[in-house]
């Protein structure tokens, strides 16, 4: 089962270290973390999707997790009502030959073009995984020279903050 | 008034309490070490930074006082590694604080630099790297707290060598200031009355004891809880001491070499208690056969050890010290008798496995059996010693023989398994308990793995008693090889030139040697009166087992009772 936590923790140098190793140690099945700071300066917010078997261990992540010092809260926010997406850049190839039908395809997916060249093109598209990973399979018959993808960020809907769930 | 870094680390121990310190100087730490000198502040010079580290874990265990050791940058640092792993796992409060490269050298590869915060990240409950003289007296506040309160374990303080040099005008804070750390006292009081109607419902109860009751120093409320239940009790190797090894109730150490009633009890209760264990592999075996029958209620105060190993019936999570007192007042409070709580039908069957299957010897006559050993001390010490073990057949042999009296009395490692703990370990508790008599039991080949103490030990003058049990093996591999390699003994014999009587005299410890059992009794007591430390070289034959076992993925109920000889 996958789940998604939204874990704050204190801006302090080596909280990224504790984490990664505490993951790696328990052998936890991480599929996706993603780190970046908050409305509050000394609070970083790090999404992590997780792989588990079952609830308990799920349990015994949040509660691993929860033992580090400089995590402050854990919420789980795979029951909640919210909103998920990932931003990936695709640098594909294209010629003038098939520029525009990889124009029709982005815009089909609602993605953007940032960069052009006469060998490439660099798309963006932000979503959930699972239209990024559409997008990707319809390019791979241009040629995709490199997918760089931020792993899933979450917020919920509604007024509450995780820090408040 | 303004004040170096390494006197801002000499004010803040003394504000902790801090009595004294292990450690070993070097580069990186000379000015804490100057500042040692000029405050006389209380320090013990081991040979080598592990033993610094395990002296520390010694101290910490014997008292529940928080221990500290001092070490220097790169290798220094990376020598404390094995003792904070051994704490960590034992969760024991200990402070390690190591030097480390100047500032601007961090990150360089510069002469004895060794990222120890990365090392130790897996090993610490949290540790520090200072590189600002203005976090110093903040962390060091933070360090002791976090080691000491909630569950307990090893902090590591990597101070570079300019906040050593660095002044700053001191002020200790009163108070810690941590957004993620929360120190449970007090849980959910509801789960306890669960418990209770779980306990009246019980046919076959047992309490399973473990080393959380010698944490907490909650001996008394243990034996508060049997006093008025009559439950048959069941220890961890951690638990042992937290009630007398010798009481009706205790039906001895549970897991691979558990007794075979505390083993029969587990597999047949039908409710198990567990008070602050983690259901550890060598007490399980396979998870899935442990306890199969049983509602396990577990009280921790480490909410991740519920449900990690064995999956809990009904969890109290919160400090022994306030929910076993609790426990006890609302038993009291129930109209039940001893009998009734007990159940006189199960009481009587796990008395008939204590008295059907006693522990057993697989010696033939002739020989010393270790176990004799132990039982002799035991019974000079009168269960009042502080015991210290190293890790192997002696270890177990003594779990099982000695008959422990009090908590914080066996210091051992048990979750790490460090051969070569005991040795500093028994340092760091007669330090601390100048009155007590240590004793360790030790291998032949323990007491190689940290024998450099024996210097430390005597320029010290510390009276600790050491027993070398030594059968010329690696007694626990040799076992393992017996048992199930076929009696392929690959690289497990120790025999060769070593004389650990001379070993122990070249280093100022009196040496004694026992060749034949006549000798035993006499040996054993001349040793314990001598004043000062002692060696006591005892040969033992070398194919004695630790029994009874369970081989690794039986169930607790299929034991091996009898050794394989040869």
């Amino acid at each position: 089962m996958k789940y998604t936590l939204a874990v704050l923790v204190e801006n302090r140098p080596g909280v990224l270290t504790h984490i990664s190793g505490l993951i790696s140690r328990r052998a936890f099945n991480i599929e996706s973390i993603a780190a970046g700071p908050t409305e509050e300066v000394d609070t970083t917010r790090i999404t992590i999707g997780v792989e588990v078997e079952d609830e308990f261990e799920l349990e015994q992540v949040v509660n691993q997790l929860s033992k580090l010092v400089n995590v402050i809260k854990i919420a789980n926010i795979t029951y909640v009502d919210s909103i998920q997406r990932e931003l990936a850049l695709i640098k594909v190839r294209a010629n003038k030959a098939n520029r525009s039908d990889l124009v029709d395809v982005v815009e089909i997916f609602r993605a953007k073009i940032v960069d052009v060249n006469r060998e490439t093109l660099v798309v963006e598209l932000s979503g959930e995984e699972s239209k990024i990973d559409a997008l990707c399979e319809v390019l791979t018959d241009f040629g995709i020279l490199e997918i760089v993808r931020t792993g899933r960020i979450a917020i919920s809907r509604g007024p509450v903050p995780a820090k408040d769930m | 008034m303004k004040m170096l870094g390494a006197e801002v680390v000499i004010e803040c121990l003394k504000a902790e309490e801090v009595d004294i310190v292990f450690g070993y100087p070097g580069g990186a730490v000379l000015t804490l070490y100057d500042a040692l000198f000029k405050t006389d502040f209380p320090h013990i010079l081991t040979r080598h930074e592990q033993g610094a580290v395990h002296a520390a874990d010694g101290y910490a265990r014997a008292t529940g006082k928080t221990g500290v050791c001092f070490a220097t940058s790169g290798p220094g640092g990376t020598n404390l590694v094995t003792g904070i792993a051994t704490a960590y796992m034992d969760s024991i409060p200990l402070v390690a604080i190591t030097g480390q490269v100047g500032v601007s050298l961090i990150g360089k590869d510069s002469f004895q630099e060794a990222d120890i915060c990365g090392i130790t990240t897996p090993i610490t409950k949290h540790n520090y790297l200072v590189k600002k003289i203005q976090d110093l007296p903040c962390v060091m506040k933070e360090a002791f707290y976090i080691a000491r309160t909630g569950r307990p374990g090893p902090v590591l303080i990597d101070i570079s060598k300019d906040v050593f040099n660095d002044t700053l005008d001191f002020v200790y804070p009163e108070t810690v200031c941590l957004r993620g750390y929360r120190s449970l006292f007090a849980g959910d009081s509801s789960q306890i009355d669960l418990v209770i109607e779980a306990l009246e419902k019980a046919e076959k109860p047992v309490i399973f004891v473990g080393g959380g009751v010698n944490i907490s120093g909650t001996s008394q409320d243990v034996r508060k809880l049997i006093n008025l239940t009559g439950i048959p009790v069941i220890s961890s190797l951690m638990g042992l001491g937290c009630i007398p090894s010798d009481a009706p109730e205790h039906l001895g150490m549970v897991g691979m070499h558990g007794t075979y009633a505390a083993n029969m009890a587990t597999i047949d209760c039908d409710l198990l208690m567990g008070i602050g264990v983690r259901f550890d592999d060598r007490v399980t075996s396979l998870v899935q056969n442990f306890a199969p029958k049983a509602t396990i209620i577990h009280f921790d105060i480490d909410p991740a050890e519920v449900n990690k190993n064995v999956r809990a019936d009904l969890k109290v999570i919160g400090d022994l010290r306030w929910s076993l007192p609790l426990l006890c007042e609302k038993i009291a409070e129930r109209n039940v008798t001893k009998k009734q709580w007990a159940r006189a039908e199960w009481v009587g069957l796990v008395q008939e496995w204590k008295r059907e299957k006693p522990l057993a010897s697989s010696l033939p006559a002739g020989g010393i059996r270790p176990q004799t050993v132990i039982e002799k001390v035991s019974e000079l010490t009168q269960g009042e010693a502080i015991i210290v073990t190293d890790v192997g057949q002696h270890q177990m042999w003594t779990a099982q023989s000695y008959n422990f009296n009090t908590q914080r009395s066996f210091l051992t490692s048990g979750g790490l398994g460090t051969m070569g703990y005991g040795l500093p370990a028994a340092i760091g508790a007669q330090i601390t308990l100048p009155e007590k008599n240590v004793i360790l039991f030790t291998g032949d080949g323990s007491i190689m793995m940290n024998c450099q103490e024996l210097a430390t030990l005597a320029d010290n003058g510390l009276p600790v008693k050491i027993i070398v049990m030594n059968n010329q093996v690696l007694g626990m591999v040799n076992q393992w090889q017996r048992m199930f390699y076929g009696k392929r003994y690959s690289y497990s014999s120790t025999k060769g030139c070593t004389d650990f009587v001379k070993l122990a005299e070249a280093m100022g410890v009196a040496g004694l040697r026992v060749t034949k059992p006549e000798e035993l009794n006499t040996v054993l007591e001349k040793a314990l009166k001598m004043e000062g430390p002692v060696l006591v070289d005892i040969l033992l034959p070398e194919t004695e087992d630790v029994l009874p076992m369970v081989a690794p993925g039986g169930r607790l109920d299929q034991m091996v009772l009898r050794g394989i000889i040869g």
